[in-house]
């Protein structure tokens, strides 16, 4: 009993057993889903999928975390910068106003580099817009919101950009030789730079102490507009790879598609993932955790064959159910109702 | 010290983009706007100096140039950027007309106010490609008082009918064609059942409730075996994400694939050929794709699309036609569908016979695609 209270206690506990609630409920509907073969010399099946799929929420959910933590607001614009940078590197890699190319006008490194720079530079316009002028989050972001995909669409000259170089596909695919699909290594290697980044050097703590109450993080000698700033850039950085792996994925620049309403997703991950969106302690597995959640409903939607104009009412019903279960007051209700329920048993075997 | 120099840094890379992005969205205006009131001047001296002498004969003399005013959409798509093209080119100074052509951004009240801009310049004749279907009677009516005749194209009209005619596509042939096409094309070869995956577009646009009316038309009469149905809301990522659940649902179970549009088509492709399904010409599915741009001709020339039905975006030439036909004083048909070519990969069928959405039996001709095709497509 105590080993179980100890785990349902745990800050992880929450996120994680959503994520196996909804894995559960394909078990019943349909054992398929957790078939796993090798097809065509890659690794193929629905979990595949969701991890795969998954990758650009699962980055975005990072930065996300540490702006929310930060500031106690939200990065919107991740799924515009997401686009511009893939505008940015497309546009690098074809030449301006180039609708399809073959050959790169500069090497790929370069372009790709590029592009999530693009993202660092956006996140500065965040950082300094929210750590120096003190303006709200929400609206501060809203600016690149609107912004970006415009500026990337002036990029593409007003057009989808096309890359049909091999190589440039293997981002959001596969390595040739190697049956992994890249985006997940791309996915890893984004939580372990940051999270080593947040271990090794004492940032994690200030971000807490920053978050939670500024001016005393302030007065007891930490520079919060600083550390505010450095995390609007991680997340914009963020949003470049997520946006570099979405653009490789359909090897070209989208502008009006790409990361489209992705922003709202990386909040309810981070939210999913049991972080207060009141900033202060966060967690960055429990958000990554919250990223795969959502993309494990959108996979088993669609696999169920649930029309996809529907699926965000199904969506939604169980993000109403996972937040409603890991909110405070209704944890508290269902302590509370369990006590009562155990005083009137102790109360009824005392009568008997 | 430091804080400043971040500071200001971050200042300049701020304006700068700022300025960046004004600068080539004001240039735009920037160097319209020398054109248009030139080309205001003299219009409004010669309306003024014409009123009198035009009052009876034709609203244009031959030899003068008929003023046209164009209000487009906007710029959205490579499909828009060839509809504002192929109208330019029509409408041009060769054929005696000078065009004003206003880029409304997809900006429904800048629209409004581009057309009432033309009412007032009283241009001879306006065309439009309505951003929204709805709140058009009171401008129409504007335009209609001032005598001033309006051709919509593309997209429809909803709410008013005082513009005198319309050109554009017929959503539900070009589905009915791709019915028809698989139909035949099925019989050649010998194919007895038809497991159908379908992706469709954006729901509720016009393009997907028309393609799907019309397809589904053969779907129930030939009782063909569509296994599913869902969206790829007309990108690449969309379809590739459908085809990708579809593969695993549906894994050997399928050998017709539909895509809405060619976008949609490029990610179904990408997705069998990760899952090694073969598709195309020489594969085990069937693809049939709408809109029939370059690189989705491309794709057909390859033999990775066997079919792909054309959403004509070139507009103009009828446009043009109509004009004529009006400055010479005839009456002309409400409606103008456009001659929509059907591209194949292979050179087995000829032609294809269905009954329209008007109820016709046409038999129209079918292009098998070559390179020079490709080149011309748009």
């Amino acid at each position: 009993m105590d080993t179980i209270k100890k785990i349902t206690k745990q800050q992880l506990f929450l996120p994680f057993f959503c994520l196996l609630l909804v894995l559960l409920i394909n078990l019943i509907k349909s054992p398929t889903f957790f078939n796993i073969g090798i097809q065509n010399g890659v690794l193929y099946g629905r979990l595949i999928d969701v991890l795969n799929r998954g990758s650009e929420i699962a980055i975005l959910a990072v930065g996300q975390t540490l702006v929310v933590a930060v500031s106690a607001g939200t990065d919107i614009s991740v799924g515009s910068v997401m686009s511009l940078s893939a505008c940015g590197t497309c546009m690098m890699l074809a030449g301006y106003g180039v609708n399809s190319t073959t050959q790169l006008a500069v090497p790929m490194g370069i372009g790709i580099l590029f592009g999530i720079l693009l993202g660092g530079v956006c996140g500065c316009i965040n950082g300094a817009l929210v750590a120096k002028l003190k303006i709200q989050p929400m609206v501060a972001t809203l600016i690149l919101f609107t912004a970006a995909r415009a500026i990337g669409l002036l990029l593409c000259n007003n057009q989808i950009t096309y890359i049909r170089y091999e190589p440039y596909k293997y981002l959001g695919n596969f390595i040739p030789g190697c049956p992994i699909p890249t985006a997940i290594f791309v996915t890893i290697a984004v939580i372990i730079v940051v999270s080593i980044f947040l271990r090794k050097t004492a940032l994690g703590l200030y971000i807490q102490s920053a978050g939670i109450n500024s001016r005393a993080a302030r007065i007891s000698g930490i520079n919060s507009a600083l550390i505010c700033f450095v995390c609007y850039v991680i997340c914009g950085l963020c949003a470049g790879i997520a946006g570099m792996v979405a653009s490789s994925r359909i090897y070209s620049a989208d502008s009006n598609n790409i990361g489209l309403n992705y922003e709202l997703d990386a909040i309810l991950a981070v939210a999913l993932g049991g972080n207060s969106l009141g900033g202060g302690k966060f967690n960055l597995a429990g958000a990554v955790v919250g990223a795969y959640t959502i993309q494990a409903i959108t996979t088993t939607l669609l696999a169920m064959g649930v029309s996809t104009d529907q699926a965000p009412v199904i969506k939604a019903i169980i993000v109403v159910i996972i937040v409603v279960v890991q909110a405070p007051t209704f944890k508290e209700w269902l302590s509370n109702s369990e006590a009562k329920r155990r005083a009137l048993a102790a109360e009824g075997g005392q009568k008997a | 010290m430091k804080k400043k120099v971040l500071a200001t840094i971050v200042a300049a890379a701020m304006s700068i983009s700022l300025l960046a992005g004004c600068g080539s969205q004001g240039a735009a205006p920037a160097t319209e706007a020398p054109a248009a009131t030139e080309e205001e001047a003299p219009a409004a001296d010669a309306a003024e100096a014409e009123a009198p002498a035009a009052e009876e004969a034709a609203p244009a003399a031959d030899g003068e140039e008929i003023k046209v005013g164009f209000a487009q959409v906007g710029h959205e798509s490579d499909w828009r950027t060839a509809s504002t093209n192929s109208v330019k080119a029509a409408l041009s100074k060769e054929n005696g007309i000078d065009l004003q052509f206003v880029d409304c951004d997809n900006d429904s009240a800048a629209q409004l106010e581009a057309v009432r801009n033309f009412i007032e310049q009283d241009v001879d004749y306006i065309v439009i490609d309505p951003i929204v279907s709805t709140g058009w009677d009171t401008v129409l009516t504007e335009a209609d008082d001032a005598g001033i005749p309006v051709i919509v194209i593309d997209r429809t009209i909803d709410d008013s009918d005082k513009y005198v005619s319309w050109v554009g596509s017929e959503f539900t042939n070009e589905g009915l064609a791709a019915g028809a096409w698989l139909k035949a094309y099925a019989e050649a070869k010998g194919i007895k059942e038809l497991n159908i995956l379908e992706i469709t577009g954006t729901t509720g646009s016009s393009a997907e409730i028309g393609r799907t009316k019309g397809f589904h038309k053969y779907i129930d009469s030939e009782g063909w075996n569509l296994l599913d149905s869902q969206t790829g809301d007309f990108t690449q990522d969309g379809g590739q994400q459908v085809m990708e659940s579809y593969c695993k649902s549906y894994a050997g179970k399928f050998n017709v694939v539909i895509c809405q549009n060619d976008n949609e088509a490029f990610g179904a492709i990408d997705a069998m050929k990760a899952a090694g399904v073969s598709y195309g010409v020489d594969g085990d599915v069937i693809v049939i794709s709408f809109d029939a741009c370059t690189a989705g001709l491309q794709m057909v020339l390859d033999k990775a699309i066997n079919a792909d039905f054309q959403c004509n975006p070139l507009q103009g030439p009828d446009c043009l036609k109509l004009i004529q036909a009006l400055k010479a004083g005839q009456t002309v048909e409400k409606q103008t569908f456009m001659a929509e070519p059907w591209y194949v990969s292979e050179d087995i069928l000829k032609d294809i016979s269905y009954t329209n959405n008007a109820g016709q039996d046409v038999t129209e001709p079918l292009v098998v695609v070559d390179a020079a095709t490709v080149e011309a497509a748009y």
